[in-house]
């Protein structure tokens, strides 16, 4: 078990640089799930940590001790590849036992121990098999059992379940946290997948072009997105986002079409701002409701425990997901409604979160 | 489905393979089928036919001490060469799979020799080797002696053995560099998390990991070390001193185009070719045990 401290880590490839700066601090056994589109530099994080990549600035230090200038095997961390990089012409015996080999365990106890393994990952039928012969699923059991053999003080998965299909992924996913419960290593998992994020993570670290946008429990973010990335990023269907611009007693938005009555506190008249809400924090009404938006059916997806309907406001995009049964056609007119609580406001420029709005008026919140 | 083009009817697919069997008869069998005829019969030097003299041929040659001592120098020269050129390419490539400094411009260079014909290439050894001018010149007046490929034998067979390793070096290097560059990175970094260091990694990783690939030079450079040979030994020793580098293949063209002795020569090249066939045999029985395919 240990920390993992971050501070100030850059790195740069040549002349771009695709780390910009990260401070982070990751608590003994905490699973840190780090989350974001590919090339936010995610990876290159993790692989730093394991040693894979040199620290171009910053320090890196787990458990107190700066691992910077340390060779990959003496960090005390294992890592579980996306593609399982399992070694082709060993057994799963060989595969799992490498490592203890290396460090000249003798053969009795390299034996115990392998079996000990394979026992928690079902994999003692498969000891003498070679990767070749083993399912998807199956190999990715045996590339964790290669990093848990070793009882690292840190676990480190790089997409590990993104070459599995959706069932299986579901599988192994709460196969990897129920691990965890039981080793209690410190654990940092990156993905680009943020149902996977949300469902594994004690806390999250959301992480877009090298740099940090948020870090907190999966709840957190999702309830207040630190940034527009983050507010459209983390949740599915994404976030709705209406641009507007403040005016003397609100809000203009869609180019004036609508209005939406708050009190400005600190904010300057003219100023840009994003407004969001969650798809599912959206009410569908009948059309004409008092205080309803009224918005024109585009595309349903059906869900089956659901429906996303993707509408037309003013020539912007905007969903809502609901589980009524009711079944609006496409082109047909709905109302739409949302309580103030749920909006979420960043500012255009930066794209940061903005707490400094007080929505005013309690009923309607926005006019159609 | 059938994915593969099959053809309705079987004379097609003949025609198809016609012109290729054409080739491979023209140049092959029926060449060697003239040399197997010859090796049994005995062709008079002004003409006038072949006489069948059966396995005399075969029983002049292994019972001629001369022939014997040409085998073993191309054993030795096969050995060697081999040798030299696979492990030298073999660290070479290792060296630029990581990617140390000026391992593009390796990649470049060390195709070339592949490139030179034998003869250019045993002329350049052949200056660069001399023992009056040049480097071993020097060598030769702080060890007066030292180096004579003229009148030592082991030095004109370490001088044909440099050249020809030269030439191969850069073969080898390319098919080597190839098979290091398809191992997955992520196995190397896989085997460096699981503790495991430069050297080490190289041993249980990356080496079972080309053994297909070495088996494979190992056959090409074997069968090479035993035909390729001829134009680097005319150019630089003519099989000399004292026959001390008289390969089977130069032996076998000096016997019948200095020495005129057709018959000889074409049991010869039957025997030459008999051995490269069971050194084939062995290697695909033996060593290809050890290869681990993926």
């Amino acid at each position: 078990m240990a920390s993992i401290t971050i501070r100030g880590v850059k790195k740069n490839y040549a002349k771009t640089q695709v780390v910009h700066g990260v401070d982070l601090d990751f608590a003994s056994g905490e699973f840190v799930v780090i989350l974001g589109p590919s090339g936010c530099g995610k990876s290159t994080l993790l692989r730093m940590i394991a040693g894979l990549e040199e620290i171009s600035d910053g320090t890196i230090a787990i458990d107190g001790m700066v691992v910077n200038k340390l060779e990959p095997r003496e960090r005390g961390c294992a890592m579980v590849f996306q593609n399982y990089a399992l070694y082709p012409h060993m057994s799963v015996a060989q595969n799992i036992g490498y490592s203890l080999k290396v460090a000249g365990v003798p053969a009795a106890e390299r034996t115990q121990r392998i079996q000990a393994v394979a026992r928690v990952l079902e994999l003692e039928h498969l000891l003498d098999r070679k990767p070749m012969a083993l399912s998807g699923g199956q190999r990715q059991r045996v590339a964790m059992g290669r990093a848990m053999i070793r009882e690292p003080k840190v676990f480190l998965f790089d997409e590990p379940l993104s070459n599995l299909d959706a069932k299986l992924r579901v599988q192994m996913r709460s196969e990897i946290r129920k691990l965890h419960r039981r080793l209690n290593a410190t654990s940092v998992f990156v993905t680009h997948d943020q149902v996977e994020a949300m469902t594994l993570a004690d806390r999250l670290v959301v992480m877009n072009g090298g740099r940090v946008e948020q870090v907190g429990t999966p709840a957190e973010v999702y309830s207040r997105p630190a940034s527009r990335f983050v507010a459209t990023f983390v949740g599915a269907p994404a976030m709705n986002m209406l641009e507007g611009e403040v005016t003397l007693d609100g809000i203009s938005l869609l180019g004036g079409s609508r209005k939406l009555n708050v009190s400005r506190t600190g904010l300057a008249v003219g100023a840009k701002v994003a407004v969001g809400i969650r798809p599912e924090s959206v009410r569908m009404v009948a059309p004409g409701t008092p205080g309803a938006l009224a918005a024109t059916v585009d595309l349903i997806e059906e869900l089956g425990a659901g429906r996303v309907i993707y509408v037309d406001l003013d020539g912007a995009p905007f969903s809502v997901v609901t589980s009524e049964t009711v079944h609006p056609e496409p082109g047909s007119t709905i109302g739409l409604q949302f309580a103030e609580a749920d909006l979420h406001f960043f500012s255009s420029e930066t794209g940061g979160r903005l707490d400094v709005f007080k929505v005013s008026v309690p009923e309607p919140a926005l006019q159609g | 489905m059938e994915k593969r083009v099959t053809f309705g009817r079987w004379t097609i697919g003949i025609l198809f393979a016609v012109p290729q069997l054409l080739l491979i008869f023209t140049f092959f069998y029926w060449p060697a089928g003239q040399a197997v005829y010859w090796s049994l019969t005995l062709q008079q030097p002004w003409g006038g036919g072949n006489i069948w003299v059966g396995l005399d041929n075969f029983r002049s040659i292994l019972s001629n001490a001369d022939y014997w001592n040409s085998i073993t120098a191309s054993l030795v020269f096969a050995a060697i060469s081999t040798g030299l050129a696979m492990v030298i390419a073999l660290v070479l490539a290792a060296l630029t799979d990581r990617q140390l400094a000026g391992s593009r411009l390796y990649r470049v260079v060390l195709i070339w020799p592949y490139g030179i014909a034998a003869p250019a290439l045993a002329m350049a050894f052949r200056f660069i080797l001399a023992p009056e001018a040049g480097f071993m010149a020097v060598v030769n007046k702080f060890w007066p002696g030292f180096w004579d490929p003229g009148l030592d034998g082991a030095d004109a067979m370490a001088s044909v053995i440099i050249a020809f390793s030269w030439k191969y070096v850069g073969y080898n290097f390319i098919f080597f560099l190839a098979a290091f560059q398809a191992i997955p990175r992520s196995l190397i970094e896989a085997a460096a998390m699981d503790g495991s260091g430069v050297i080490r990694r190289f041993r249980d990783i990356q080496f079972p990991l080309i053994t297909p690939t070495i088996f494979f030079l190992l056959v090409i450079n074997i069968t090479e070390s035993f035909q390729d040979s001829f134009g680097i030994v005319d150019i630089m020793t003519a099989g000399g001193p004292a026959n001390a580098t008289n390969l089977m293949v130069y032996k076998i063209y000096s016997d019948g185009f200095k020495g005129l002795d057709y018959s000889g020569a074409a049991a010869q090249s039957i025997i030459l070719m008999l051995l490269i066939i069971a050194l084939t045999i062995v290697q695909f029985r033996f060593i290809e045990r050890r290869v681990h395919y993926r």
